[in-house]
């Protein structure tokens, strides 16, 4: 809300300087946004009047003006398409300086000397946007000072309200504020009754009281609504960022800024019959003020006449039944809306009215004769008129009531923590203007009618502490508890997670939760994809099923950005949607490029499929349950490169090569490998538990075999581990150290070379029996696999 | 004797002269070796009376000796002369770079959410976490936001089809808390929140920490009090927070907290950080607590918004655009 300062000072007359009171606002919840000169710095600038108007002789588009300024008469040469005889307007004379330090000399224009300079709005800082000198009312005084004339030497204040302060949509509601802080009264300027000069009246009913619960109208017939807007008028509403359109809507929006009811003017011509405040039928149209057509439905309240809408209430006037400059008989309402109704309805037509902005957030229900009568008041002093009584019609079960709150001194010292003087506190209740009693314990409170946050009594204990001051209290410790708790030992906590992976020279990325749909359909992976209703744009429009689209996009970023060698983890959630809704953490580690730096003497290898190997097993290494790791089937993986990872038979992941046809959609150039993980099956680790520590030798027997190339390392090992049965626990360590294709093998097979270190906790181990155990592996994997001693 | 005396200053010059094991190992054994001529001197004894061969014995014996220790002395001498110079052959240029196995790093979110996690757990406040996609109930309606309140407007919510929607806060959490956990309760909620709004200062995507205490004596002061040691902590710096009158409808009374920042030309700015309040009756009694028993507090504040303050990053949007170069500049 923008508004200007001086006209808060008509309301409340502070001495206090503007920052000053702009600080105590703040604190007091009404954060001021910004203050703002309501004019730019200028001086030497004064009523003046155009008395000839000549065209140019040497310029079609300048004027040579004969202009009065009081005491002179000056030439002045002035290019504005509305510079004409009688019009009074703004003169810098020679020696004005304007804003930006733009000083006026004499000077001559196409060879015709200007004594001084015509201005505009723009060119004195009043407005962004001018098309001509501005146009002064005819009685201003030739002569007089500009500034004093508009009343420049002023500020704009701009609040930003929160929703529960709707009372404080209006200066007098900001003026309360002031008064309470610095105890000054509130001055209520223009509150007056009208004695009526005719007995006109237009029915009304209210067929939905508890969405209406009071209307106030009022006939004013004969008025002349070409008249002028007077000039202070226009200023406040320029100042509050509302432009003037014609008298009767002019006061309106002014008695709304100055008192917070929002008022309607119907051109009583158009209605027929009777204003019926009624809700809308189903599909019910109306043509609106800004032209729009908008299809209502029955939750919108509007007002009619026995035959059409007239207004969607509350919210926009309709296009037909609105006031313009010929209007002669007009009906204003002057009506309370009950907030509920009027929620969200500006949202649904998207028209964003000042008056739905107050309503919605409730407006002073015993304001509305004193705002009819202002604005009547105001209408028939600018444009004439007969005014006929108010026709309050009031639905006395649905007008609000004032609520009665209680707060004790107890509840109150214990929600914040010090002490306030009651004294001090029944002060403040009674400077808010809450009526109040106090019974040595307890505060019973009414709230006013324009309040709508209050109803229990921590809502009191705000408006205390915020009168108090929250600067004025004191810091206190929380009572600390000196409890030791349990950190659980065999749950690895995310942190110790993406340590761990930066350790090993991962970086982590954090990528938006959304993804484009077809991020996910370019990897196969949109089954059960939860779409967002309103997404931001189409790249955004589904949650991830996977960290996979992200991450391989900050690959192709980093890529384009000369990045070749790069080992990413992100560590989030993915979503999905098939019967539940499900939500859960997983990691991805992606690697590509080398293996290591490039630096000059290291192994110039390639990142594959058993670096990222290496790094699950590394990470894993703390696992409750052994890993193994088995053929998969992916379509985004690389087929004959990739395995699901498995810790007690159950797959808690997966890992290869990112399918090369991905890449290539992705114009990734390089080969990409990756290892997802379910976060919950990694944070599960083992409780170290002591085991006996050998104090004799290590006894090694180095051991190749050939065999089929399908027969995996795996079924080896398993075999190994088998053929020693009972002796299975004197193999200490069963250590692959070749794999070997080529010259010398058959094709079609492989050798093997592996180590058997055996170890017994109790004794030394004796070659013949070592030798018994290997005999007996050799000849198990020729049994089982086929497998051949390669000597 | 006069034989010996010069047996031995041969002996010692040669010994002396000797530039390699080798030449010196070829005196010992010109001397001290089997045929060595201070051997055969020891062996021409027994043609000596027999009343001379003890004093000669000894001499000779003494020669031997000397001979000896300057044989070892030598030999010492050049062995650490060799091994030396074979070292000094294994020169390298120290000045080759190292061979390191690649860096990674944290995310500078993860890493100022850590830091705020490790400031509030020193005093007590257990870290617990809820789902993003939420419902209606936990996100708005037991956080006392009542349908269509304009304070659900300013919250700018992504929803789904069927009603889900993306949390928009962190304080969902605080209702799952509250039916899960008794008093003293006393948790912070780091996490994802989501809010349909990108521009230079918005992103549709950020983080939050949630901080909630409910006890017997918590306190609108201990609040402050909280809340001014943490500004102080993270920064490691003696700021001015400033608390002043807002409104979330979770909280009552309700505050935005600013700390006094001192800007690069000098001058101090009121910097808006997060926002705190009394918990409110009615969330109290969401979340199954009895509000005449207990109260509580609760803050929200932004992680990006701390962790630009406190690294200088002037874009939001770098936060989520992954480039290494940026994410670089956080590796410890």
């Amino acid at each position: 809300m923008k508004f200007s300062e001086n006209w808060l000072k008509q309301w409340v007359n502070y001495n206090q300087s503007t920052t000053e009171v702009m600080e105590q606002l703040t604190m007091l919840g009404l954060e001021v946004d910004g203050v703002e000169p309501a004019a730019g710095d200028f001086s030497g600038v004064v009523v003046a009047e155009i008395m000839a108007c000549e065209k140019h002789p040497d310029a079609d588009k300048l004027k040579v003006c004969e202009v009065n300024a009081g005491n002179e008469t000056l030439q002045i040469v002035c290019g504005a398409p509305n510079a004409r005889v009688g019009l009074k307007t703004a003169l810098s004379k020679i020696g004005a300086v304007l804003p930006g330090n733009f000083k006026i000399k004499k000077s001559k224009l196409r060879g015709v000397e200007s004594q001084g300079m015509l201005c505009s709005e723009v060119e004195l800082g009043i407005s962004q946007e001018s098309d001509g000198i501005i146009e002064l009312p005819a009685d201003a005084p030739v002569g007089e000072d500009v500034i004093s004339y508009m009343d420049l030497n002023d500020q704009v204040i701009d609040i930003d309200l929160t929703p529960n302060r709707a009372d404080c949509f209006c200066i007098r509601g900001v003026a309360r504020e002031v008064a309470t802080l610095n105890h000054l009264p509130v001055k209520t300027p223009g509150a007056v009754t009208i004695e009526p000069s005719c007995d006109d009246k237009v029915e009304v009913t209210l067929k939905a009281p508890a969405q209406c619960p009071i209307y106030a109208s009022r006939v004013i017939k004969g008025i002349d609504n070409t008249q002028t807007t007077p000039l202070w008028m226009k200023e406040c509403l320029r100042r509050s960022g509302i432009k003037s359109i014609h008298p009767v809507v002019d006061v309106t929006n002014y008695v709304m800024l100055e008192m917070g009811q929002p008022m309607h003017a119907f051109d009583a011509a158009e209605i027929d019959g009777s204003i019926i405040v009624r809700m809308a039928h189903k599909d019910e149209e109306i043509q609106l003020l800004d032209q729009s057509t908008a299809q209502l439905s029955e939750e919108f309240l509007v007002i009619a006449d026995e035959n059409k809408a007239l207004a969607v209430a509350g919210v926009i006037g309709g296009l037909g039944s609105g006031v313009n400059d010929q209007t002669q008989d007009i009906v204003l309402e002057s009506a309370y809306f009950d907030p509920a109704t009027i929620m969200g309805k500006s949202r649904k037509l998207a028209v964003h009215t000042e008056s739905g902005l107050r309503f919605e957030r409730g407006v002073d229900w015993a304001l509305q004769t004193a705002a009819m009568e202002r604005a009547t008041e105001l209408i028939t002093q600018i444009c004439g008129g007969e005014v006929a009584p108010i026709n309050m019609v009031r639905s006395e079960q649905d007008v609000p009531q004032q609520q009665t709150i209680t707060l004790s001194v107890d509840h109150l010292n214990k929600v914040l923590g010090f002490v306030v003087e009651t004294e001090k506190v029944t002060q403040i209740f009674n400077d808010l203007g809450f009526a109040c009693t106090f019974d040595n314990t307890v505060w019973t409170v009414q709230s006013p009618s324009w309040r709508f946050d209050l109803a229990i009594s921590e809502d009191l204990i705000e408006e205390v502490v915020r009168v108090v001051g929250y600067d004025q209290m004191p810091s206190h410790r929380l009572s600390s508890t000196d409890a030791i708790r349990v950190i659980p030992e065999q749950m690895k906590q995310l942190r110790a997670i993406k340590q761990q992976l930066a350790d090993m020279s991962y970086q982590e990325v954090i990528n938006y939760s959304f993804v484009g749909e077809k991020q996910l359909s370019d990897l196969d992976l949109q089954q059960d994809v939860f779409g967002l209703a309103n997404p931001l744009n189409k790249e955004m429009a589904v949650m991830r099923t996977h960290l996979l689209p992200g991450v391989l996009g900050n690959i192709k970023a980093n890529l384009a950005r000369q990045e070749q060698q790069l080992a990413l983890f992100e560590l989030g959630k993915v979503f999905s949607k098939s019967a539940e809704i499900q939500q859960d953490d997983v990691l991805l580690m992606a690697k590509t490029g080398q293996q290591s730096p490039e630096q000059w003497s290291a192994d110039d290898a390639k990142v594959d499929f058993f670096t990222l190997k290496g790094d699950v097993e590394t990470l894993l290494s703390d696992s409750i349950d052994e890993l193994s790791f088995e053929v998969s089937d992916h379509s985004y993986l690389h087929p004959g490169r990739q395995a699901a990872i498995k810790s007690a038979g159950r797959i808690i992941g997966y890992l290869g090569q990112v399918h090369p046809s991905v890449c290539q959609k992705m114009k990734i150039k390089q080969e990409v490998y990756v290892a997802e993980l379910n976060v919950s099956d990694i944070q599960k680790i083992k409780l170290p538990a002591w085991q006996v520590v050998s104090k004799f030798p290590q006894v090694r027997r180095d051991l190749a075999v050939i065999i089929k190339d399908d027969v995996t390392w795996a079924a080896v090992a398993a075999a190994v581990r088998a053929s020693l049965r009972a002796d299975e626990s004197l193999l200490y360590k069963l250590c692959l150290f070749d794999v070997y294709k080529g010259d010398n093998i058959e094709k079609g097979y492989k050798s093997l070379a592996m180590a058997l270190i055996f170890q017994e906790n109790n004794r030394t181990l004796e070659d013949k029996e070592v030798d018994k155990l290997v005999s007996k592996a050799v000849s198990f994997l020729a049994e089982q696999l086929n497998a051949e001693i390669r000597s | 004797m006069s034989d010996l005396q010069q047996i031995v200053t041969d002996g010692l010059a040669q010994i002396e002269q000797a530039d390699s094991v080798q030449a010196l190992d070829d005196v010992r054994v010109q001397y001290l070796g089997q045929k060595g001529t201070v051997t055969l001197q020891l062996k021409q004894l027994g043609q000596l009376p027999a009343e001379e061969r003890k004093t000669a014995g000894q001499a000779i014996n003494q020669a031997k000796g000397q001979l000896f220790s300057a044989i070892q002395e030598k030999k010492n001498t050049l062995m650490a002369a060799e091994l030396n110079a074979k070292l000094m052959a294994e020169s390298i240029d120290v000045t080759l770079p190292g061979r390191q196995n690649g860096k990674g790093g944290i995310h500078p979110v993860s890493r100022t959410m850590q830091r705020i996690i490790d400031l509030f757990s020193q005093v007590g406040f257990d870290v617990v976490t809820g789902p993003e996609i939420e419902d209606d109930f936990h996100n708005f309606e037991a956080l006392n936001f009542p349908a269509h309140h304009p304070a659900r407007a300013m919250h700018d919510t992504f929803y789904f089809p069927d009603g889900h929607l993306l949390r928009t806060h962190t304080s969902p959490v605080q209702i799952r808390a509250m039916k899960t956990m008794e008093p003293p309760i006393k948790i912070i909620a780091p996490g994802k929140v989501y809010r349909s709004d990108s521009d230079q200062t918005h992103t549709p995507m950020f983080h939050q920490v949630e901080g909630l205490v409910i006890g017997e004596d918590v306190t609108f002061a201990s609040l402050k009090g909280v809340l001014n040691q943490f500004v102080n902590a993270f920064f490691e710096d003696d700021l001015q927070i400033r608390l002043r009158p807002s409104y979330f409808p979770f909280t009552e009374p309700s505050a935005e907290v600013d700390v006094e920042w001192k800007k690069d030309d000098g001058s101090i700015d009121w910097l808006e950080v997060l926002g705190c309040g009394m918990v409110h009756p009615n969330v109290l009694r969401s979340g199954g607590i009895d509000p005449e028993k207990y109260t509580g507090f609760a803050f929200g504040l932004g992680v990006e918004r701390f962790a630009m303050l406190r690294y200088g990053v002037q874009d939001l949007r770098n936060f989520f655009e992954n480039d290494m170069a940026f994410l670089r500049q956080f590796q410890s």
